[in-house]
């Protein structure tokens, strides 16, 4: 198709032509055109169909404001809705889909919405769908949620890779408008970091869609020489298609670089899109202008757009909206687009000035004090009604019409630490505020300087601000010569009572009727019109129409606009791709993984593998023929307690401890005492926290006179590491203690059963004997002839057993060698869940029970809370509340009938007690099949749970709808005198 | 000390280091370093610095890194070092450093805690960016700090403009890897 409305001139490159589709139907555009003005230069003005009403709809303005134009862009899984035609950089081959229709663009058959309008004004759900109320979550939220959205998914994986980043410079330059571009040159030429960002393909904002000087030659020619000498300058950063979506703390911008979404597909290995995270020690917000509509009824129709989008069209990307085009203003720059239009050849029919006793402009039928009252077409705008400064009324023919209500500075990064915008009086505007993001300045139209030379001017001087900030002296250079226009608005928000629909919002179907409404049922704050109108949500976030909706509001409650404000201006200024936020972090790639020293081994055994935080640990290791895992944890369990099991502990966090306070300190960390621990001996220890909950448990061994290796569980070896420093660091400075992790420094193995012994001693150089390393004895020694070796005799499961550690390197060689030489004795690797099964026999306490609300008395540790010293937790753990003689003791429990299985979580009942809260008497923390005493046992937490041993009680369930009766016992189900881990 | 019966493995579990490359970065890894922390203990920083100045051990500055002949050491925190040294002769540099510095120091093992991969090419400035928070354009040669890197916390130490040296946790060494090399096609 040709392109009808193309005209000479633009920013486009017409050496080169690329096809693309829209609906099925394949155009022509250049490069430099966006998927709207390649669609506008084809003739095609309608691009989608509103939300709500199924309205048709066009293009309202040319850049992220867009509220109108959203499609579905590209195909299969690289479909994207919602995607604004307005800032789509066309490519060769581009494949775009209008949505939010059925059957067709054209004939949609939801548009019957709009004869049914009455029926969905404001607040329409809320007033609906009360009754009745049972209705709600079947009937009438599915419906409803059906109806609403946009775009489709693909729901397809997203094929395309996206990067994160960190950027730092001096001055962060947001938008390469005159503004930004004269802070970029004024900064950079004095040599400081700089990063100039723009959302823009093209940098130098508004310049590249006017016609006026600066310097003495084209305004877009100027900036495309000012982005010439900002390139070749080392200190400078030029990001062209990069937004700054958000104002973080201290100096710190989020930026999304649109890395590839000009092309078809982005080049092997690189991202689509970048989320840069820019530390700036200051910046100049130059993020310029949008311009704001005019409502007045049936404004919505394709064709009509703002004034200055209607320009651009003209100027920088060469299209000519329609052949007869009529201007709506209330300000002087509308009267510029219809210079601009005329200078073109376009047919400007009529300029419709709602203002009094200006001055003619030549050449075009200029109507003083006339306002437009109605439009006409049905897919695209055909007339419009005028009524004049007389009174009268008439309808022009037009195929496009421009309205310029004035324009908003884009402060909303000024706003993003809730700083309340000013009321510009002289441009009917809001100006960005005090208590803005701290060394953030504004300049240019971002500002409220909207003429090109007080861009350029308020650029530079607040470029010399900051660089005076920093230390250096600039002196002032001279300006380029621009345009100096005066600001001239008389503030017209909307035509007419509002009887008809005029839209303020067209995205989410607002209109000024929705506002009286709103007002009428006495939803007048700002942030409540929003919530009850939906102005302002979803993409375009009321760029457009936000200031509209509350200058009507406050024209209605009779306050001022200031007084009746702005809602908060919250992140992202654009919408951000969930994929770019994730990054790097997706699929199995979503966090790093932690490999045990025997992982690799494990894997060609075909493990089967528990993620434990980061790490991968073996859960259990199946064995041929074994065909549900508890074949193989029953296998694992019986053939450690008969003859010897090895498993990988590598994960538990070991901390070195040094210094000569080291044993003064772990009395502090510690409730009980490590200050009178033997050297080459280890302890078990129980840490509290302040408020004498437990905290962690673990074995510490004393290694020399002032050093310790403490031993912390895999889940808290970083908060148990972060714990300690703050000791050292803020509650005991005095004390010589150094800290360091060797969590990974050292493959650390448990070998338990009464052959560990026997097993071990095959690769320890040294005498192990019980009277050579008796039981939590703890010591450095050598294996396999030579290598530095730590060993514990510490057990976990209640068997003879010990820790054996080397350096990390030979942790593969030492799983290998252990296998090997445990063959003779049938030694078997086991996983956790048979470490799990071990420790409950044995009835020691693990996550379940250190769940963070248990003392040690919970957990029948009382004793170890040692009295004699201070510790962290010792004095708030005495507390009344926690010391009741009927409160959670830690008990076994074993079901009456061996057969019936345990729920973990079930909650304790008197045998005959109703399953009411208040007979509740604790519940069931920890559950497993112990194939040593053939039923399922468990740990809980029972109330005054020491007094009822032997007890017969019932574990309730009413998630798995069991019922159980079981006995309370000691929890110590396996060896209670502990002979086999003395042995 | 050479073992007959245990062989040791790369934090990649090969037998012998990595090295990969994608387009002009080199990522190597290296097996070859010794390395322990160094910790004043109470008051006795006067002997700790004379111990290390007769035995050429430097002691940095806070975010610096030094590399001497025999030894090289990075600043950790506040009088406290990690020391590098070449692994044939300091396997057990632990005891070697303890000899040294005796009871004016706390010293620990963390050769095997570590993996540690040296990034080089003409621009890593480009490839840092987009890993970590470090502004590897202006750091200077020398430069070294501790930083995250995708939830990772590493050592990271400029060694010259066009090689780097990370130190990740070991268990994530293959996670680590991953993430250099997906960065680095990205912006070969």
């Amino acid at each position: 198709m040709s392109q009808s409305h193309r005209i000479p001139g633009g920013q486009i490159d017409r050496s080169k032509t690329l096809q693309f589709t829209f609906d099925g139907r394949s155009y022509m555009g250049h490069p430099g055109d966006t998927l709207a003005s390649a669609l506008l230069a084809n003739g095609v003005r309608l691009m989608g169909r509103s939300f709500k009403y199924h309205r048709p709809r066009g293009p309202l303005s040319a850049g992220s404001e867009e509220p109108n134009a959203l499609v579905e862009l590209r195909t299969g899984a690289r479909l994207e809705p919602n995607t604004r035609a307005t800032v789509a950089e066309l490519f060769d081959g581009l494949q775009a889909n209008s949505q939010n229709r059925w059957p067709s663009l054209a004939f949609d058959m939801m548009s019957v919405n709009d004869r049914l309008s009455s029926f969905f004004a404001a607040g329409f759900y809320y007033k609906t769908f009360m009754w009745p109320a049972a209705f709600w979550e079947k009937v009438y939220e599915p419906i409803i949620r059906r109806a609403a959205g946009l775009g489709s998914m693909s729901r397809l994986e997203d094929p395309d890779s996206y990067d994160k980043g960190f950027l730092h410079c001096d001055v962060l330059i947001i938008g390469a408008g005159p503004a930004g571009l004269m802070a970029a040159l004024t900064a950079g030429r004095a040599g400081v970091r700089i990063i100039l960002a723009d959302e823009d393909f093209r940098m130098g904002g508004r310049l590249n869609a006017e016609t006026y000087d600066v310097g003495g030659m084209q305004g877009a020619a100027w900036a495309e020489a000012a982005v010439a000498e900002l390139s070749s300058l080392p200190n400078v950063r030029l990001l062209p298609r990069t937004t700054i979506v958000a104002a973080l703390d201290h100096g710190i911008y989020s930026a999304v670089e649109r890395v590839s979404d000009h092309l078809a597909e982005p080049l092997l290995g690189k991202p689509r899109q970048t989320l840069w995270r820019i530390y700036s020690r200051h910046a100049i917000l130059a993020a310029g202008a949008t311009e704001r509509p005019i409502a007045f009824e049936n404004n919505d129709r394709p064709g009509i757009m703002l004034a200055g989008s209607l320009r651009s069209y003209a100027n920088r990307w060469a299209v000519a909206v329609g052949d007869r085009v009529a201007v709506f203003t209330n300000n002087d720059d509308g009267l510029r687009t219809a210079l601009d239009l005329q200078a073109k050849g376009i047919d400007v029919v009529a300029l419709i000035d709602s203002r009094e006793g200006r001055a003619l402009l030549p050449g075009i039928r200029h109507l003083r004090g006339a306002k437009i009252v109605d439009t006409k077409g049905r897919l695209g705008l055909s007339s419009i009604d005028i009524c004049n400064a007389n009174g009268k009324t008439e309808s022009i023919n037009v195929s496009a019409l421009g309205v310029s209500g004035g324009w908003n500075p884009n402060l909303n990064i000024a706003s993003h630490h809730r700083s309340k915008p000013l009321w510009h009086e002289a441009i009917a505007a809001f100006v960005p505020g005090e208590g803005g993001p701290v060394n953030l300045v504004a300049a240019g139209a971002a500002s409220g300087a909207f003429s090109t030379h007080a861009a350029l001017q308020t650029g530079q001087s607040q470029a010399l601000h900051v660089l005076s900030a920093l230390g250096i002296a600039a002196k002032s250079s001279d300006l380029p010569e621009a345009e100096d226009a005066p600001i001239s608005i008389k503030p017209l928000w909307h035509v007419g009572s509002g009887k008809g629909r005029a839209w303020i919002d067209p995205q989410n179907d607002v209109t000024v009727k929705d506002v009286k409404l709103a007002h009428q049922e006495n939803f007048t704050s700002v942030e409540h019109l929003k919530r009850y109108t939906t102005l302002g949500m979803a993409t375009d976030q009321g760029k457009t129409g936000n200031v509209i909706g509350l200058a009507i509001m406050a024209e209605l409650t009779g306050r001022s606009i200031p007084e009746t404000g702005t809602t908060v201006y919250r992140p992202p200024y654009t919408p951000v791709a969930m994929g770019t936020l994730a990054g790097r972090s997706r699929g199995k790639e979503f966090k790093p993984f932690r490999l045990t020293p025997s992982h690799q081994w494990a894997t060609e055994q075909g493990a089967v593998f528990v993620e434990v935080g980061m790490w991968l640990r073996t859960q259990w290791l199946p064995r041929a023929g074994e065909t549900h895992w508890r074949q193989s944890v029953d296998r694992e369990v019986l053939a450690t307690r008969k003859s010897v099991g090895i498993c990988d502990v590598t994960t538990l966090g070991k901390i070195d401890i040094q210094g000569t306070d080291a044993g003064a300190f772990l009395d502090k960390v510690y409730a009980n005492t490590f200050s009178t621990l033997a050297i080459g001996k280890c302890r078990y220890g129980l840490m509290l926290r302040e408020d004498g909950i437990v905290f962690d448990d673990g074995t510490t061994a004393r290694m020399g006179e002032h050093e310790y290796v403490m031993t912390t569980t895999t889940a808290n070896a970083v908060t148990v590491f972060r714990h300690l420093e703050f000791m050292r660091q803020c509650l005991y400075p005095d004390l010589d203690v150094q800290l360091i992790s060797t969590t990974e420094a050292w493959a650390q193995y448990s070998v338990a059963g009464p052959n560990a012994r026997k097993l071990l001693q095959k690769l320890v150089d040294q005498d192990i004997s019980d009277a050579a390393f008796p039981y939590m004895g703890a010591g450095n020694i050598t294996v396999c002839g030579g290598l530095r070796a730590r060993l514990f005799r510490i057990s976990f499961s209640g068997e003879l057993a010990y820790e054996i550690a080397v350096p990390t390197r030979y942790g593969d060689a030492l799983i290998r060698h252990l296998v090997d030489a445990g063959k003779e004795f049938d030694a078997v690797v086991y996983g956790t869940e048979t470490l799990g099964v071990m420790r409950i026999e044995k009835g020691h306490v693990a996550g379940n029970e250190l769940n963070g609300q248990s003392t040690a008395l919970n957990m029948g540790l009382g004793k170890m809370v040692s009295k004699k010293k201070d510790a962290i937790g010792m004095v708030l753990s005495q507390r009344e509340g926690m010391n009741d003689s009927k409160g959670y003791r830690l008990v076994g429990v074993k079901p009456i009938d061996k057969s019936q299985p345990l729920n973990a979580g079930s909650h304790f009942l008197e045998l005959g007690a109703a399953p009411i809260a208040e007979n509740d008497g604790g519940w069931l923390t920890s559950m497993v099949y112990s194939p040593h005493l053939e039923c399922h046992i468990a740990l809980g937490y029972l109330k005054a749970g020491d007094q009822k041993i032997g007890q017969r009680m019932r574990a309730v369930n009413f998630l798995n709808n069991t019922d159980v009766e079981v006995e309370i016992v000691s929890p110590h189900f396996f060896d209670p005198e502990g002979e086999r881990l003395r042995g | 000390m050479a073992n007959s019966l245990l062989k040791p493995k790369t934090a990649f579990g090969d037998h012998a280091p990595r090295t990969v490359d994608v387009g002009p970065i080199r990522i190597m890894e290296r097996f070859d370093v010794a390395l322990a922390s160094l910790a004043t203990r109470r008051g006795r920083e006067k002997a700790v610095a004379k111990a290390a100045k007769s035995a050429k051990l430097p002691l940095p500055e806070p975010a610096c890194a030094i590399a001497n002949a025999g030894y090289s050491a990075f600043w950790l925190s506040p009088q406290q070092w990690m020391v590098e040294a070449p692994y044939a002769s300091h396997e057990d540099i632990a005891a070697v450093l303890k000899t040294i510095f005796a009871d004016a120091a706390s010293i620990t093992e963390q050769t095997d805690a570590w993996v540690r991969l040296d990034i080089s090419a003409d621009d890593l400035p480009s490839l840092f960016e987009r890993l970590c928070n470090v502004d590897l354009r202006t750091a200077p040669v020398g430069h070294a700090v501790r930083t995250v890197i995708e939830h990772m916390g590493c050592y990271l130490i400029k060694r010259q403009e066009s090689l780097v040296t990370l130190y990740g946790p070991r268990s994530m060494a293959a996670s680590l890897l991953h993430v250099l090399e997906v960065t680095a096609h990205s912006i070969k």
